[in-house]
């Protein structure tokens, strides 16, 4: 297909939508760049969802060892347990897919000084660097998360309102918000930390802790991985919504916005004052 | 065999490193936070047994068990020599090495020997102050001579882990992208060496099963030695198996080498 039949709309007068049709059609393009390079490494392709499944399949296997020993762990049992897991690689998976790649690349665009093709486009460098390549293999690992939160709901016989199931995908939404924030502060580090590779490396060591209950945390490390960086309520927030039906998911999703808010917000101003500081290494 | 050249690869090992502290700094100190995840974890777990046992553990010698999972990798798990290496394959900076009177494998055994010592002398002190937080739960050796085997087997575990990193790095031979198999490699490394959890808390059929793969030699085996986890003739059978996977694993990384090797073709050079 020849890319250029499918040109950026012209200036039209829709008001407010247009800046917004106007990225969703850049998008658009380059999704469709992506999945059109993806199909061209079909064993890659295969082979990363090799690799996601087994850490996935690992991580469920961990579970069955912890509840050899025990019923519960602070109040979660073994299938909201689970359900967390399934979560966790839900969001985790979706956060890959449409932002990780790019992220990850963003310290070698400032090391190379290739990011000054990306700041010359008439587009938001935010959105420019974030939004390249697309992962369709995580889409797959992200299915294998819904088929485990799916198989846990069944487990626990608990079958959610339209309500809750509505807020779940809300909260799984300001999830992966989360996890592209955090990731895209660290690598925006790479401004003064010129080899980055260590962040990336950051933000799985953080996002570690996201899939354990969020009861078993205490004191000042709680307060600072709920809210100053929330990575113990991402996973745990939308399971709850699930699980907890005594508990309205309103005051729960509060919970995660407020601080899905500060980080996005921060991440934001950060990249900002980074760009203020960016010398190009090509020139 | 002259040492000297060496010498001078370890130097230039340490600079390297020193080029990229804040790197290096930043991913010691994000490496402590699952550190905390599992101290959490494995304190509601005793919670829940209400100060029992679980698979021969109680809740101090748990959390022993974990630091020094910490300690050890700190000290012989290769962190990045595996990109290294396939990248200097895929970019033909390999060929500067095969013009040289250097052997490569010496020469990359050299550089992870001097990341893994400046790696250590940095993270010494954060892992310190981790390990006096926890003072209570330090229990040393009761025999003298664990000590030497402990860190005998600490050793064949750092030659183990380098050269079945090398060997995978290796493959950039023949593929252009390595990155899928190394992490489906760290994926079996991190559920089958002990990173996780301690081996013995699974089933013994499984444990009986892992007792003949490499993995358990690459973190588990060691720690346990010193733990006096495994003593006698399980001691014996498992430092034999140890020192049999050590070699394996070193004549697998010459092997692939000179496979590699024959087939290269100096892209770039």
């Amino acid at each position: 297909m020849d890319l250029k039949s499918t040109p950026i709309p012209p200036k039209r007068s829709l008001g407010l939508l247009r800046p917004l049709k106007r990225y969703f059609e850049i998008y658009r393009i380059m999704f469709r760049n992506s999945l059109i390079r993806e199909m061209n490494f079909k064993a890659n392709f295969i082979l990363w969802l090799l690799v996601e499944l087994l850490w996935f399949l690992g991580q469920i296997i961990f579970v069955e060892v912890l509840f050899q020993y025990v019923n519960q762990i602070g109040d979660w049992s073994k299938w909201e347990v689970v359900l967390l897991i399934g979560t966790h690689q839900l969001i985790g998976q979706l956060f890959q897919a449409f932002f990780y790649v790019n992220v990850a690349n963003l310290p070698e665009l400032v090391r190379t000084g290739k990011l000054d093709f990306l700041l010359l486009q008439p587009i938001d460098s935010q959105f420019a660097v974030s939004t390249r390549q697309f992962g369709l293999d995580n889409v797959v690992n992200a299915m294998v998360g819904v088929g485990i939160v799916v198989f846990s709901l069944l487990k626990l016989a608990i079958l959610p309102t339209l309500g809750q199931v509505g807020f779940y995908i809300a909260a799984v939404a300001l999830g992966v918000t989360v996890h592209y924030s955090i990731m895209f502060f660290l690598a925006t580090m790479a401004f003064w930390i010129v080899r980055a590779q260590g962040l990336i490396y950051g933000y799985y060591n953080l996002f570690n802790i996201a899939r354990y209950p969020e009861p078993i945390f205490r004191g000042v490390f709680r307060f600072i991985f709920s809210w100053l960086i929330p990575v113990i309520i991402v996973a745990n927030v939308p399971a709850k919504i699930l699980i907890h039906s005594f508990e309205h998911p309103l005051g729960l999703i509060l919970q995660l916005l407020l601080p899905t808010l500060l980080v996005s917000v921060g991440t934001r101003a950060y990249w900002k004052f980074a760009l203020r500081h960016y010398s190009s290494a090509s020139s | 065999m002259n040492l000297t050249k060496y010498y001078a690869v370890f130097g230039i090992g340490l600079q390297n490193t020193f080029v990229y502290r804040w790197n290096f700094l930043l991913r010691s100190v994000f490496g402590f936070v699952p550190l905390a995840g599992t101290v959490f974890i494995w304190r509601a777990m005793f919670a829940e047994t209400g100060g029992g046992r679980i698979g021969g553990y109680e809740y101090r010698s748990m959390i022993f068990y974990f630091l020094l999972t910490i300690l050890a990798e700190n000290l012989i798990t290769p962190t990045e020599d595996e990109w290294q290496i396939a990248s200097d394959i895929r970019e033909g900076q390999i060929n500067s090495f095969l013009t040289k009177p250097l052997n490569y494998l010496g020469y990359r055994l050299t550089l992870f020997l001097s990341y893994r010592a400046l790696y250590t002398v940095v993270t010494i002190l954060p892992i310190a102050l981790i390990f006096g937080w926890f003072h209570s739960f330090i229990q040393l050796p009761q025999h003298v001579l664990t000590w030497p085997l402990a860190i005998l087997s600490l050793a064949m575990a750092a030659g183990i882990q380098f050269f079945i990193a090398y060997s995978l790095a290796m493959l950039a031979f023949w593929i252009l992208e390595i990155s899928t198999v190394v992490f489906i490699l760290y994926s079996f490394e991190y559920f089958l060496s002990g990173h996780l959890f301690p081996l013995d808390i699974m089933p013994t059929w499984f444990t009986g099963l892992l007792q003949w793969l490499p993995f358990t030699y690459e973190l588990y085996f060691p720690i346990a030695v010193f733990l006096e986890k495994i003593t006698g003739r399980n001691l014996l059978i498992g430092l034999g198996i140890q020192t049999l996977w050590f070699f394996l694993a070193f004549l697998i990384a010459k092997l692939m080498w000179n496979r590699g090797v024959r087939r290269y073709q100096a892209v770039g050079g």
